[in-house]
């Protein structure tokens, strides 16, 4: 019996960090989309920040902008955040959040507490986004080219590698086109 | 140079640690004395190069040498020197570095001052201690290098985020490692005497200090860290149950229970298999508290696609850890030999119901902060435990531990005597009734449950002026005799006595705030006024303000109390001139019944200003109450029995039963 109990604290762990393991070996980075290429999906949300207009897919239109799907409760949004912070801070790129399935008030304390890279945000508590675009989940990151169209998608958070080896390049080869 | 130098000394560290290891483990084995001196010396060496390398990436920091890719991705010459040097460890690697040096300090701490443990015990200790020092180096080294270098230098540097420009969260970091770091020594004792087979009443007093000083820098820490959330981020909270606070909670919850366990190995030689599975788990709580979120490295599955290096390093070194430590549990727990029985109302069951109640706290923490990344991976859904779960779970297990708490310290050592402990508690619980009572009466409906927080407090706050009274025999013995007495009580139980009063001074502010905060959110026009309680509060109008790096958009109000003088406050926004960052300074008046906390919005609208004003019953009780806890923690730790010097017999000679 004792030696049981004993063996209890080392199962649940070892339950866990099997867990954990799952975890590792899928990569939910690599689900493809069927919106590569082709124009972004419409929606109309209000704005996040009260009293501000509303966000539809015409906000991206004429320039080439970045759309993040985050949320408050989302842990790996945070673990990405400092990136949107540097690209807002360096780059004129304008990046468009979808406060997504989030309560306004929680969604704005943890902009104020983590820093607002955003240029506009919808709001978007029902899900109304994630079922036009077909959000996997938090975070979520696409690229739209100044004609509107959906040029890559990245479910998961960025990580400054994967900027400066995959999406900054793309941006800069976006740009360049006609 | 000096940055090479810092990496090479960061390499010498690994080495020596790997010295210290095989020396402390080997030298146990042999018992050859030479061996596990050099273990020893090995522990001191590997401080001395740790806090070499250290030194050598704040150097870097002050004269901001951008040609170090760490200091570019995270410093600026503008920003003023401390914050230059708390960049330091703003940052993952830098972050890692520190942590890496304060487990060294304990390892050479233990090296240097353990000289009256048995020589056996502390070369294997050391060498516990040396792994995981050890694993952690060569994370440094292999995956998260701070002295890496960039080429060409680039002439300044990114990082200026202006909400870290505080003293609060300069100095949480490092108080929070000597706390979640601390816990590695009763782990390392924990494994040290699993090898050995054996575990007494001197075991629980050689850990003990070591537990004390971890468990009060890491209230210290959480504290700090709240206080810094409630003043800086402006939303007049204080606790917000977010990922990082439950990962410092659950450590700190455990190493609660680990303390009072510790005790009963020590004055009873009693529950001590249990005390060893808390030490393990309160140091692994540390590790997943360090590492699954403040680093952002293992914040979840996703991460770990995503950056896979460090992520799959990292799991590996926490199942090397803690499922190394469970491992060695599971196999030699068993063998472990019972320890002397008692009766369920005792001192000893007191403790146990402390501690099975703090455990299943730390059980729904981490549940709530787990299980929504749990959900993730089964079905792709996304589902947020929010504050309601917490509160709903967390607190009706805190109130009857406090509820007990009173009680437990006036039950005897084996066989408590029930009847007459409660009949001490008699004025008490006619205080903590009228109260009751009385708040419930005065502020009305639904107030039911803060009468309870209060009522809790109070009872709380009797129960350990109860058991001074008893202690000394008041009102029993002479007035002098009882002097006397209170003169001799020991330190270690004042700190005792401190921490619970503590607790209850915080549940009072905790109460309060909860229940009694009052909130007004108002469009202002210049000279118009706002009441709230007590206070009238006008507004003067807002004028622009310039800081050394920011402007300031600055609001200022003058308030007049009912029966006070008038007097002004001020409210800023301010944006940082390089990164153009927005942050709120609340304006805070400060007082010992309620806090005046005035926000400014955003907006800098025609129809007028947006003020958010609030009213904060108590809530300076919550760090007092708090900061009392920590001085109990600090002073019992200079207790003679702990202090270096105390004749050798002493310590060692078996506990003595019931005091």
């Amino acid at each position: 019996m004792r030696q049981l109990l004993s063996l209890l604290p080392l199962s649940a762990f070892i339950l866990l960090a099997a867990y954990f393991g799952l975890g590792l070996t899928k990569d939910p980075g690599l689900i493809p989309s069927a919106l590569i290429g082709k124009p972004a999906p419409t929606f109309d949300l209000p704005s996040l920040m009260p009293g501000e207009k509303d966000i539809n897919e015409h906000d991206f239109k004429g320039k080439i902008s970045i759309v993040n799907v985050f949320a408050s409760w989302c842990i790996p949004c945070l673990a990405e955040h400092p990136i949107w912070m540097q690209i807002h801070n360096n780059t004129s790129i304008p990046i468009y959040g979808i406060a997504w399935k989030d309560k306004r008030e929680t969604a704005m304390r943890w902009l104020e507490k983590h820093g607002n890279p955003y240029t506009k945000i919808g709001y978007d508590p029902l899900n109304v986004f994630g079922i036009e675009w077909g959000v996997y989940g938090a975070p979520e990151t696409y690229v739209v080219d100044k004609n509107g169209r959906v040029r890559f998608k990245h479910v998961g958070p960025i990580f400054p590698k994967l900027w400066q080896s995959h999406i900054f390049p793309l941006v800069k080869k976006i740009r360049a086109e006609k | 140079m000096i940055v090479e130098l810092g990496h090479f000394t960061l390499i010498l560290a690994f080495v020596f640690s790997i010295t210290q290891a095989a020396f402390g483990f080997a030298g146990a084995a042999a018992q050859r004395i030479d061996w596990i001196n050099a273990a020893k010396i090995a522990a001191l060496v590997q401080f001395l190069f740790t806090a070499l390398a250290f030194a050598a990436l704040t150097y870097a920091y002050v004269i901001s040498d951008f040609s170090v890719r760490n200091v570019f991705e995270n410093s600026h010459t503008l920003k003023p020197l401390i914050y230059k040097i708390s960049g330091v460890w703003g940052n993952h690697e830098g972050s890692m570095l520190l942590w890496v040096l304060v487990l060294a300090l304990f390892g050479a701490a233990v090296a240097r001052f353990g000289s009256n443990l048995p020589s056996t015990l502390r070369a294997r200790v050391l060498g516990v201690q040396a792994l995981i020092g050890i694993a952690f180096l060569a994370f440094i080294i292999a995956t998260s290098n701070p002295f890496e270098r960039i080429v060409p230098a680039p002439a300044d540097g990114q990082g200026l985020n202006p909400l870290l420009q505080d003293l609060g969260l300069a100095l949480h970091p490092p108080i929070l490692y000597v706390g979640y770091v601390g816990f590695s020594v009763a782990f390392s004792f924990a494994i040290a005497a699993l090898i050995e087979g054996k575990i007494d009443a001197s075991w629980a007093r050689w850990v003990r200090p070591w537990t004390l000083l971890a468990w009060s820098f890491l209230t210290g820490g959480i504290a700090l860290g709240s206080w810094w959330a409630y003043y800086e981020l402006g939303w007049g909270g204080w606790w917000y149950w977010d990922p990082v606070e439950n990962a410092s909670l659950m450590p700190w919850l455990i190493g609660t229970a680990l303390l009072h366990s510790s005790i009963v190995v020590e004055k009873r030689n009693s529950l001590k298999s249990w005390t060893i599975l808390l030490s393990i788990l309160t140091f692994a709580l540390s590790l997943i508290g360090t590492f699954l979120v403040r680093s952002g490295v293992l914040t979840s599955v996703h991460t770990f696609a995503t950056d896979p290096d460090r992520g799959v390093f990292i799991l590996g070194i926490l199942c090397l850890v803690i499922g190394g430590g469970l491992t060695l549990y599971a196999w030699r727990a068993p063998h472990l030999k019972g320890g002397r029985l008692f009766q369920p109302i005792s001192r000893e069951g007191g403790v146990l119901l402390n501690n099975l109640l703090l455990t299943t706290a730390a059980a729904t923490v981490f549940l709530g902060t787990i299980y929504p990344l749990v959900l993730e991976v089964f079905n792709g859904s996304k589902i947020s435990v929010g504050p309601p779960y917490f509160n709903a779970t967390f607190v009706p297990l805190m109130a009857p531990l406090v509820a007990a708490l009173a009680v437990g310290p006036l039950l005897g050592w084996k066989r408590g005597d029930i009847a007459g402990a409660l009949s001490r508690l008699k004025a008490t619980a006619l205080t903590a009734i009228t109260v009751f009572i009385f708040v419930a009466w005065t502020v009305g409906q639904n107030s039911v449950w803060a009468a309870l927080g209060i009522f809790l407090a109070v009872w709380l706050a009797g129960g350990v002026i109860t058991e001074l009274a008893k202690k000394i025999g008041l009102g029993q013995k002479s007035p002098m005799e009882s002097l006397r007495r209170l003169i001799r009580i020991p330190r270690s139980s004042w700190g005792m006595s401190l921490a619970h009063f503590g607790l209850a001074v915080f549940i009072i502010g905790a109460t309060g705030l909860s229940f009694w905060k009052e909130e007004k959110i108002v469009l202002m026009q210049t000279s118009e006024t706002a009441e709230i309680g007590n206070y009238k509060v006008t507004f003067n109008g807002v004028r622009d303000q310039k800081g050394p790096n920011y402007v300031a958009r600055q609001a200022v109000f003058t308030v007049q109390h009912k029966d006070k003088e008038k007097f002004n406050m001020t409210a800023e926004k301010r944006r940082y001139s390089v990164s153009q960052q927005e942050t709120t300074e609340a304006g805070i008046k400060n007082g010992w019944l309620e806090d005046l906390y005035i926000v400014i919005g955003t907006n800098d609208d025609k129809n007028g200003q947006t003020v958010r004003i609030y009213l904060m019953p108590l809530v300076g009780w919550i760090w007092m109450g708090v900061l009392i806890m920590v001085f109990g923690g600090l002073f019992s730790l200079t207790d003679r029995r702990f202090r270096i010097g105390v004749p050798e017999g002493r310590k060692i000679a078996e506990s003595s039963p019931a005091e």
